[in-house]
């Protein structure tokens, strides 16, 4: 069943189109990675799709609603959570509240204080943060202001969780980790959508692969579909890379 | 962690102080003198116009300059409304006058920030001083109103009243989820939005809501000076004195703002009745100083010391 569906999806920033004309599907319990080079695009279809900015023209349907015109917390209260590029979590507060808030505000439904509390500390314990529950979020490490954020996403009870860059920065082991969060958010039955330069975490962790250039997409399949493709390997994973997968 | 402490044993302490200074305020009328219950009513407005315009701007980091305009709004409902109804009403009908324009205003607005916003709201105390001057002036050939006067101790009473209620307000808001949404969208706006809060409606009810109280300030304010007019009503010294005393107290506490304004109120008094002609000159320096080195105002202070105590007192342990 397909719970992302996207046509014609386009967003111009003044003359120039950052994401051109995509069309794009993803379907229910799957991993896609979306890669490309810097400004390919990949950033502004995740703000296309949790509505940062809409499509102009396109259309992105979720569950087979039309969600081109909802607003940012919207999409969130219908499913979709996201993590960002550059962490934005909420510096000054506590780590457990930065969960709390999305435990609270994520879901249409209200939530009781206790029953967030309660989701929260799960959620730390099960992204590993429990021990650092009550320290202002701004103390953590990189790494863990990441993991950070897949908890606050979490807390909106998605079942569509964009991840953005989740690995950058981070090192081996982290990579590894991160990797091991992915497989198992996977395994609860949530559907992922993740930008990622880490290409042994693309090829690894994703069931299919959209590759976009120059706002456009230029390829899709199985990772080792993309490794193979003449014109991915020509834009974007150079000859090296083809060589040695 | 952050249920409401009622009843925890933390709460015990400042609790009952809390309660011995009620009781005291409470009775002053009665054993203090005339001057005390006058300066008294100065020192509640401007907390409440402090505490007020903290709700609002100390969580969300959005300054607003707006506090004339709502303190102005419920001095003018007061001109109008007060031959007509009980003076509770009055309060009433001006702070729920602040309330709506702030509402609206909220609407159309709370999209811009930073110094966009700071500038917008301080253009709404003189776009709405100019309207009244120019209604005054071509329609109702008026100038200025004249108030039903209302004596001291009531106006004492009636503005204690309305600083409790806020100070409940303040304290329920900050230990909500609505306050927890507030701090996050000063925290990062639009990871806000994106994980399912809705920042324009968060926000503009908070901003509406401080206006309520600054409103109603304003109506019980304008009781004592008998005479208004749109200058008196709207003076811009309103939006920022507010200001200056968040930032003297610190916003970090419920009772920074409190300190702040009480102790700012009784140096403006002091000075401006004994050395009137470097009232000014000491104001400003106070607030140069308090800026450089109070980053969290005087409540940082306190805290620090008490961390540095409680941390001794552990290491001894």
């Amino acid at each position: 069943m397909r719970i992302l569906d996207g046509k014609g999806v386009t967003k111009y920033f003044g003359g120039l189109a950052a994401v051109d004309d995509v069309d794009f599907h993803v379907d229910q319990g799957e991993v896609v990675g979306l890669i490309g080079p810097n400004g390919a695009g990949k950033t502004t279809l995740f703000n296309l799709i949790s509505a940062t900015y809409a499509p102009k023209p396109g259309i992105i349907r979720f569950k087979d609603t039309n969600i081109t015109h909802k607003k940012p917390y919207q999409i969130c209260r219908m499913g979709i959570a996201r993590t960002f590029q550059i962490v934005k979590i909420f510096a000054n507060l506590p780590v457990i509240e930065n969960v709390r808030v999305g435990a609270f505000f994520g879901e249409s439904i209200s939530v009781s204080s206790a029953t967030a509390t309660k989701e929260s500390l799960e959620l730390l314990e099960y992204v590993g943060l429990s021990e650092v529950a009550n320290t202002p979020a701004r103390d953590l490490t990189l790494a863990n202001q990441k993991r950070l954020e897949v908890a606050r996403a979490l807390a909106t009870k998605p079942e569509l969780l964009l991840l953005d860059e989740l690995m950058a920065g981070l090192n081996q082991t982290e990579v590894a980790e991160a990797m091991q969060l992915i497989t198992s958010i996977r395994d609860k039955g949530i559907t992922i959508v993740m930008i990622e330069h880490v290409m042994k975490a693309i090829m690894n962790v994703c069931d299919r692969i959209i590759v976009l250039h120059h706002g456009k997409k230029i390829a899709e399949g199985t990772p080792q579909e993309i490794t193979h493709s003449e014109k991915v390997i020509e834009v974007y994973l150079g000859e090296d890379h083809a060589g040695s997968e | 962690m952050n249920s409401i402490p009622f009843i925890s044993k933390r709460a015990l302490v400042p609790g009952f102080i809390i309660l011995i200074l009620l009781i005291l305020l409470a009775a002053a009328p009665s054993y203090s003198s005339a001057y005390f219950v006058i300066l008294m009513g100065d020192v509640f407005m401007y907390i409440i116009l402090t505490v007020s315009w903290t709700i609002f701007s100390g969580p969300t980091g959005y300054i607003s300059l707006a506090t004339a305009a709502f303190f102005g709004i419920g001095v003018y409902a007061s001109a109008v409304a007060g031959n007509e109804f009980p003076l509770l009403v009055v309060i009433g009908l001006g702070g729920l006058a602040s309330f709506g324009i702030a509402l609206l205003v909220g609407f159309l607005t709370l999209r811009l920030k930073g110094i966009y916003f700071a500038i917008f709201t301080f253009g709404l105390v003189t776009l709405i001083e100019t309207f009244l001057r120019w209604w005054e002036l071509n329609i109702s050939h008026t100038i200025g109103r004249v108030v039903v006067y209302v004596d001291n101790t009531t106006v004492y009473y009636v503005m204690f009243i309305i600083l409790v209620v806020l100070m409940l307000t303040a304290f329920i808001i900050r230990h909500s989820r609505f306050g927890l949404a507030l701090q996050s969208i000063g925290e990062h706006e639009e990871a806000a939005a994106h994980i399912g809060i809705n920042v324009t409606v968060v926000k503009t009810i908070a901003f509406a809501i401080s206006a309520f109280f600054m409103g109603a300030a304003g109506a019980v304010m304008a009781t004592r000076w008998t005479y208004i007019e749109p200058s008196i009503a709207f003076n811009p010294l309103y939006s920022f004195i507010p200001v200056l005393m968040a930032i003297f107290g610190g916003m970090g506490q419920l009772y920074g703002p409190v300190i702040g304004a009480t102790i700012f109120t009784y140096l403006k008094e002091k000075l401006i009745t004994e050395i009137p002609e470097l009232y000014m000159v000491i104001f400003g320096v106070v607030m140069v100083i308090a800026i450089l080195y109070l980053p969290d105002g005087l409540v940082g202070i306190v805290q620090k010391l008490w961390t540095r105590i409680r941390g001794g007192k552990r290491a001894h342990t």
